[in-house]
């Protein structure tokens, strides 16, 4: 028993409801969401500490025995998903003190942030289905409010696909667990990975198993279900795309991860090579749409889709080196996006747009911007030293030990895609001279000394970590390693959420 | 738009719905009712007090804006999980207390933040629109 | 029993697919309320449909007297129509917004947030089709 996996909850939590609280002053409120973020952090990194070396730790909510009540369940990847939270977290509110306007501000930005960050952090966390269900619902309500925050025409244009799809989604998950429900009579997922062993009817299963990868693939944006993504997610404040992007897919990602290793694995055969083709084409529908768009934001919306196949790849071979690579993939891939979204806010700020065919010049005027955007471009693409490059390797080492060489030749070829989009966003807003402005000379204002300091510092952190995990990923790749052995044997899990029952 | 019927028939009407909201709340813990439906039927009251009569007499009644009884409300709800804490019970564990035999419990605490939010948030919608009209 | 409800949710999902093919958002809307009181009796017949009692102890037993209806799915409806109603309230209003804003409840004009249409794309105008 304990109290660590309920404490990123919390934590959020009383930060959203003092910051509703303090309505009235923006800068209590500023203030507040940044000791809020600060806190999650230093929990996350307590969780970490705790179940580092294969611990599990388990709280079941209001004392209720474990298939009755709610369990909280932080492993090895929750508390890893946990932490990525915290780090993004607390980038993203020191971000959006300089990027997040006032009128926005006034409509509750930050506590709303936090009321995200609750749920991505439940969701992370959960070892019930129909909680996990709330944990999305309370997420998507909270993003629903940001995406539409002082909207403008694109922000409510975006936001109608985007609410429309994410609903129906969230209506299909809600019909596959009760279906699942009916089938076992337990909504407790490591209850669940025993009754359904006891389930006769097979198909039944594996056709609740599709339901849910459909509904989770809706939210983690795979082929052919991530239509709304590139509608919507450019239209916001990039502060707010920057933590969408960072989390909210990977929410999806990470849901699928949990339902098909500890639950539904009675039909690999059938599942996971289904889930292998959608992979391979989210791959490579996501690096093409990328390469006919051109506008920054467009450009890294496409790569999220296509980003999201790598992990669900990893998901999809299978094999301990496939999990291990998946788990390191999203927590690289979660630095890195958020990153690059930050970075595209700071030459719109400085350059006055995001548009390629307007930018440009920028390396002449910001080497050091520059810099700080080649290192989550290039990592994003798999070269070494950075963190994508041990991501991909993994992926490649597991796919050739399968002899899968058509998966393989693909990940090679994505990768070499989407560096070709990078070095597109390279060429065009830094390299070639600065076009002669057409309209608007204005738009580029001159930012504020504290500004750019609040804006750079995000990332210049977030870079160094990208740098950081690629020069020394020993101990990710441990962490990804205890991840996947909690997952390809999940006994541990099931011991340590029903306690004595086998 | 004005109706003497229905504001007439509002005034007589809304201590009591307000009386009955009360007593769906707490009766909900072992009988149907409870926090939710409670919170419904007050917010109802106060709905037919706007239309009947007008948004700005609703807040005038209120006295709060209904935002803080969604604050209030939530972090009665957050607190009400924290009494067995000290005693190393697991979050949401339920205390109880007996003065006079008459059992009060943390349920019962979670229950009201439930009531407050609900009356809150949609208060906080239907005045919104209303005043948008 | 089940058959009926089965039924039931079955012509409630056809109607859904059916609004939900149309270019209005509105219907869509419409469709999305549908699709969630079928998502909502599927969890119910899901759990079994009894003649029951409600599951509460009266005074003065520990245990149900007689046969008692499974409570779980029926919290797990509560959970969810709850939620729903939220959800929808929002979709609504963000539908009137949008539809102040953009002017069009038609989704093959709400492209605000899309590139511009190449020349070639350009020769089937939303106008056309609402005159024919």
């Amino acid at each position: 028993m304990s109290w660590w996996p309920v404490l990123p909850i919390l934590v959020p939590l009383t930060t959203a409801i003092l910051g509703f609280a303090a309505m009235r002053s923006l800068r209590a409120q500023k203030v507040i969401s940044i000791i809020g973020a600060a806190a999650l952090l230093v929990v996350s990194i307590g969780l970490l500490d705790r179940v580092w070396g294969g611990g599990i730790l388990v709280a079941q909510m209001g004392n209720w025995p474990a298939p009755f009540g709610i369990s909280l369940v932080a492993d090895a990847l929750s508390a890893a998903m946990v932490f990525i939270t915290g780090v993004i977290g607390i980038a993203v509110a020191v971000y959006s003190l300089a990027d997040i306007d006032r009128r926005r501000n006034a409509f509750a930005f930050h506590p709303l942030l936090h009321v995200l960050l609750t749920g991505v952090c439940g969701a992370f966390l959960t070892g019930d289905l129909f909680n996990l269900y709330v944990w999305f619902e309370v997420m998507l309500i909270a993003s629903f409010a940001l995406l539409v925050l002082g909207g403008g025409r694109a922000q409510l244009d975006g936001a109608v696909k985007y609410v429309a799809l994410n609903l129906i989604s969230t209506l299909l998950l809600l019909s596959a667990v009760g279906l699942l429900y009916g089938m076992t009579g337990t909504l407790n997922m490591a209850d669940l990975h025993l009754k359904v062993q006891e389930v006769e009817n097979t198909g039944l299963l594996t056709a609740v198993a599709v339901l849910f990868a459909v509904a989770f693939g809706i939210k983690s944006a795979v082929f052919p279900l991530f239509f709304w993504l590139p509608a919507s997610y450019h239209t916001p404040p990039v502060a707010i795309s920057a933590f969408f992007s960072a989390l909210l897919t990977k929410v999806g990602v990470y849901a699928l991860i949990r339902t098909f290793t500890l639950i539904f694995t009675h039909d690999v055969g059938y599942t996971h090579t289904a889930l292998l083709a959608v992979a391979a084409l989210t791959m490579i529908t996501g690096v093409l749409g990328a390469a006919a768009q051109n506008e920054i934001r467009r450009i890294l919306s496409f790569h999220i889709v296509s980003q999201i196949g790598y992990m669900v790849l990893g998901l999809a071979l299978f094999t301990p080196l496939a999990l291990i690579g998946a788990v390191f993939y999203i927590l690289h891939h979660i630095i890195v996006k958020a990153n690059l979204f930050l970075i595209s806010g700071v030459v719109n700020r400085t350059a006055g747009s995001f548009d390629l065919d307007a930018l440009g010049g920028l390396y002449k005027s910001r080497p050091f911007l520059g810099v700080l955007f080649l290192i989550p471009a290039l990592s994003l693409a798999g070269l070494p030293p950075l963190s994508g490059f041990w991501a991909k390797l993994i992926l490649i080492k597991a796919s050739l030990e399968l002899e899968a060489y058509v998966i393989c030749a693909i990940v090679l070829l994505v990768g070499l895609l989407t560096l070709f989009s990078m070095t597109k966003i390279w060429h065009e807003a830094f390299w070639k001279p600065r076009p002669v402005p057409r309209e608007n000379p204005f738009a580029a204002a001159v930012v504020g000394r504290r500004e750019m300091a609040l804006l750079m510092t995000p990332i210049v952190a977030l870079a160094s970590l990208t740098v950081a995990i690629g020069l020394y990923a020993e101990p990710l790749m441990d962490l990804s390693a205890q991840a996947a052995a909690q997952l390809l044997d999940p006994s541990d899990y099931v011991r340590a959420v029903l306690g004595g029952v086998p | 738009m004005r109706s003497l019927i229905l504001s007439t028939a509002v005034h007589l009407l809304f201590g009591l719905m307000i009386l009955f909201s009360l007593f769906l709340l707490l009766r909900g813990h072992n009988l149907p009712g409870g926090g939710f439906v409670g919170g419904l039927v007050a917010a109802i009251a106060f709905t037919l007090f706007a239309i009947a009569d007008s948004a700005a007499a609703v807040r005038r009644v209120l006295r709060i804006d209904p935002r803080y009884l969604v604050v209030a409300g939530l972090a009665v709800a957050l607190l009400s999980g924290l009494f067995k804490a000290a005693a190393g019970m697991p979050y949401l564990t339920g205390a109880w207390v007996h003065p006079g035999g008459l059992p009060l419990g943390t349920p019962l605490l979670f229950d009201v933040g439930v009531y407050l939010t609900v009356v809150g948030s949609v208060l906080t919608l239907v005045l919104t629109m209303e005043e948008e009209r | 029993m089940e058959t009926v409800l089965a039924i039931l949710v079955g012509s409630l999902v056809a109607a859904t697919v059916f609004l939900m093919l149309s270019r209005n958002i509105v219907k869509f809307l419409f469709g999305l309320v549908l699709l969630g009181n079928a998502a909502n009796l599927l969890i119910f017949a899901a759990g079994r449909l009894t003649y029951a009692r409600p599951g509460l102890i009266p005074d003065g037993a520990a245990a149900p007297l007689g046969d008692v209806a499974n409570a779980l799915p029926q919290a797990m409806v509560l959970t969810a129509i709850v939620i729903g109603f939220g959800l929808t309230a929002f979709a609504f209003a963000l539908v009137y917004r949008a539809y102040q804003e953009l002017g069009t409840t038609d989704t093959d004009e709400m492209r605000v947030a899309e590139p511009p249409l190449d020349a070639s794309q350009l020769d089937t105008p939303a106008q056309d089709r609402r005159a024919a």
